[in-house]
């Protein structure tokens, strides 16, 4: 058996805030045993206490929070009896930590270089020379492009992949025991998550380092754990071998989370006859301050009753479609038919009428949401400002909605800051509703939310639609969500539509080679997924574009 | 006791007593005083006596009625004047940071030009030109105090008006007047009534500056700047009396800037509860 080198017994974390007299537990009596070069995978939902467990492994905990009891003992040394100091030469030296967001990460100021070798320079490890040598071969084996001048280069001038994997380098500068990786892969698109999430698994692999890898998308965390510990409100769920997770869960909890992934594909009945069109784009096109075309002569019709979902990677224009339609960034060529009618392209150009037809759901419940306005008034103002609604007719209406998504009418009396994410995102489909309108474009409406509520989310827009036959643009990033809800889909990339047509036909054989691309890049609950991907790739030469 | 639910530091405990003090004074000014604004009622700089508690002035009026009724000018005509440049400041602000584009930079730079005036020199030549009536005087100090107002309200405004929930009203068609109202100001508000208390107190300093360099509040109307002024020469003769209207501006500022600071500390500590 190989060295342990990290275990947590009986860990308890507390958050103390300055209002609440007690403290909130956290992470509540956790054990955890890491061997040398094994890789720990931690799962659960925001809130689970996940990554509050990875910066404890650095005897870190963010401000406001505590260790409250038990032991972290790194290589047999309790973390914890450690001074300042010792900690510090710790850090980043025997235990690395890589974050989410690479881009937050790096300071734009200095080359990658100066950034990276600091670390081992720092420590007192190595000269400066010998560090940028190191990091040559760091970004030799992370298969960086031109790895010998890749360092001179500023955090801007590279791309996400590339700099989230530069970032691993910064973390393996210093050969460290034990690595921390926090949703390295989350904030990066399907297709580049593949490269990053290969070149780390091979760094760690190559270098035998402990990781413990912390993401609530368990598709990835299978292709880089040899075990899953499942966390929830700060507890352990359940931990076990990654292929016991994944086909052989023991508690509810656990299923729930590995049957969201396998949910079927295909919506329950097709449509049966074809109904009018809602909305019908014609050869649109429009850019920001007239540079490049973001929204590349795009054709797309939607019909009532119907769900087009639009998928891209960032910056393939999705969004920008959406606020070309509501009118926010006026079209520049082409035509928008909105129930036969030509839609003006500027928002102040339309009238209340129209406005209220067209309603948009955010990503982020939480900016969407004003803080200091109850539910009442958030929905309440819709239905007074296009309906005319006030009093008890407003009131019974209101009532009405917040049933129809899921909320009871206490919520009415209630601040955004007293609901949860999902129930956020609720209000914000109950907002759209109160304007009764025809199209719904949902703007990444679950992206930002938890696997299960977002699995909620989307059955109450299904719902919704079958009752009262909204047309939904459904535009996401997450192609298994699309599978599940679409009945079209449109293919973007950089602004021009590359496939539109019925799901079953985009979704099958012949694909357009980045329909392809993309689809293949979706992990799989499968441990050899990734293996089988990178595989038949290097077969058939594809790579994906970076 | 708890102010807004949140428990009162020290320093809080102490500036809101001077506060209240000061506002009592004020408001019961012709209650307390044992004699009028304007009263001779002995010699020229008499010391503090049983009968005159802080002495008496240089035109032998009594100094302890004189702060009194000099509070109810001051702090009035500060508070006016600090209400009315929030008013300017914000509406301008606030459009400035909805509306970007053109109205952005056409406010900001008419804002820069105002600002690179040294505020004392324009004040000077407008109340000389205009004359030193009060609603004049509020009004100069108002227009030239909102310029600090404008870019405060700007950049918070900023930082709000690009979030979703204004965009949401925007494409629900609501009108520049009703985001600026409901979705911004009070998102706006903390950062807005700390600055608040700050340009009070700066309102009252500048009105001292200019009473003391006589276009301020004119006589026989007392106020502590003025106060100052009039006293100043007893200083060469060995005499406090200008000391004690100089004592009562610099404490009403110690105690406004003790309770923004305390409030001040509540928001850097982040936006506690939602209510």
């Amino acid at each position: 058996m190989s060295e342990v080198i990290l275990s947590m017994e009986d860990l308890r974390i507390e958050a103390r805030s300055e209002h609440e007299a007690e403290a909130k537990t956290i992470v509540d009596k956790v054990d955890l045993r890491l061997r040398q070069g094994e890789v720990l995978g931690l799962i659960g939902e925001s809130g689970a206490g996940k990554s509050t467990i990875g910066l404890a492994a650095l005897g870190y905990t963010r401000t406001g929070c505590a260790i409250a009891g038990g032991k972290i003992l790194f290589k047999g040394k309790d973390i914890r009896a450690l001074s300042l100091d010792q900690r510090r030469r710790l850090r980043g030296r025997s235990v690395a930590y890589i974050a989410q967001s690479a881009a937050a990460s790096f300071n734009p100021a200095k080359r990658l270089y100066q950034q990276i070798c600091e670390g081992p320079v720092r420590h007192g490890l190595m000269g400066y020379d010998q560090a940028r040598s190191e990091a040559v071969q760091l970004f030799r084996e992370l298969d960086l492009p031109s790895p010998e001048t890749f360092g001179e280069r500023y955090p801007h001038q590279v791309s996400g992949g590339q700099l989230q994997r530069a970032m691993a380098a910064m973390a393996m500068s210093c050969k460290p025991d034990l690595l921390v990786l926090d949703e390295p892969t989350t904030a990066l698109d399907v297709t580049t998550q593949i490269e990053v999430l290969a070149a780390i698994r091979k760094l760690i692999r190559d270098h035998r380092t402990a990781g413990l890898y912390i993401s609530h998308d368990l598709a990835v965390v299978a292709q880089v754990a040899n075990r899953i510990m499942v966390l929830r409100h700060g507890k352990k769920v359940e931990e076990g071998e990654t292929d016991q997770i994944l086909h052989h869960p023991r508690m509810d909890y656990t299923r729930a989370l590995v049957s969201i992934r396998e949910a079927g594909t295909g919506r329950p009945g097709g449509k049966a006859r074809v109904e009018e069109p809602v909305l019908e784009i014609r050869r649109v096109t429009a850019s920001y301050a007239r540079l490049a075309r973001v929204v590349d002569d795009i054709t797309l019709t939607v019909r009532k009753g119907e769900t087009v979902a639009v998928v891209g990677e960032s910056g393939s224009g999705k969004s920008t479609l959406a606020r070309v339609i509501t009118g926010l960034l006026p079209r520049e060529k082409g035509e928008i038919l909105f129930r036969d009618a030509s839609l003006p392209p500027a928002l102040l150009a339309r009238d209340r009428d129209l406005l209220r037809r067209i309603q948009l759901i955010y990503q982020m419940p939480d900016v969407a949401l004003n803080p200091r306005q109850r539910i009442s008034e958030v929905i309440g103002r819709p239905l007074d400002f296009y309906l005319g609604l006030n009093g008890t007719q407003a009131r019974a209406r209101l009532g009405e909605l917040l049933r129809a998504v899921g909320l009871s009418e206490e919520f009415a009396s209630r601040y955004p800051g007293e609901l949860s994410g999902g129930q956020k995102q609720r209000v914000c489909i109950a907002r759209a509703l109160a304007a009764e309108p025809d199209l719904i474009i949902c703007d990444e409406v679950t992206s930002a939310l938890d696997p299960l509520v977002a699995e909620e989310i989307l059955r109450l827009l299904g719902r919704l639609q079958r009752d009262n036959g909204y047309a939904y643009i459904f535009i996401t990033h997450d192609l298994g969500t699309v599978k599940r809800i679409a009945d079209r889909v449109a293919v973007m990339l950089k602004g021009r539509l590359i496939a539109e047509g019925p799901l079953e036909k985009v979704f099958a054989p012949p694909y357009h080679p980045y329909t392809e691309l993309l689809l293949s890049s979706v992990p799989e609950m499968d441990t050899h997924w990734l293996d089988g991907v990178l595989a038949k790739r290097v077969k058939q030469g594809v790579s994906a574009p970076s | 006791m708890r102010v807004f639910g949140y428990r009162l530091s020290v320093g809080a405990w102490v500036g809101l007593m001077i506060v209240t003090i000061n506002l009592l004074g004020a408001a019961l000014a012709p209650v307390i005083a044992p004699h009028g604004e304007a009263d001779l009622v002995g010699d020229v700089w008499a010391p503090i006596s049983a009968h005159a508690w802080l002495g008496l002035d240089n035109l032998g009026r009594d100094m302890f009625s004189r702060l009194l009724f000099g509070a109810r000018t001051t702090i009035a005509i500060a508070f006016l004047i600090t209400v009315l440049s929030f008013a300017i400041g914000i509406s301008t602000g606030f459009a400035a940071a909805v509306l970007g584009g053109w109205v952005d930079t056409a406010l900001s730079r008419f804002v820069d030009a105002l600002m690179a005036i040294p505020q004392l020199i324009f004040a000077l030549i407008i109340l000389s030109v205009m004359g030193t009536s009060i609603s004049v005087l509020i009004c100069t100090i108002a227009v030239l105090d909102s310029t600090r107002v404008f870019r405060l309200a700007r950049a918070v405004g900023l930082n709000i008006a690009v979030m979703d929930y204004v965009e949401v009203a925007r494409l629900r068609g609501e009108t520049l007047w009703w985001i600026m109202r409901r979705e911004v100001l009070p998102n706006a508000l903390p950062p807005l009534i700390t600055e608040f208390g700050l340009r009070f107190c700066f309102a009252f300093l500048f009105i001292a500056s200019l009473s003391f360099l006589g276009l301020g509040i004119q006589p026989p109307f007392a106020d502590w700047g003025s106060m100052v002024r009039d006293n100043a020469q007893a200083i060469n003769f060995g005499g406090i009396a200008p000391l004690i209207p100089a004592t009562a501006i610099a404490q009403l500022t110690i105690g406004v800037n003790l309770l923004v600071d305390w409030f001040l500390s509540l928001h850097s500590r982040g936006q506690g509860q939602g209510a």
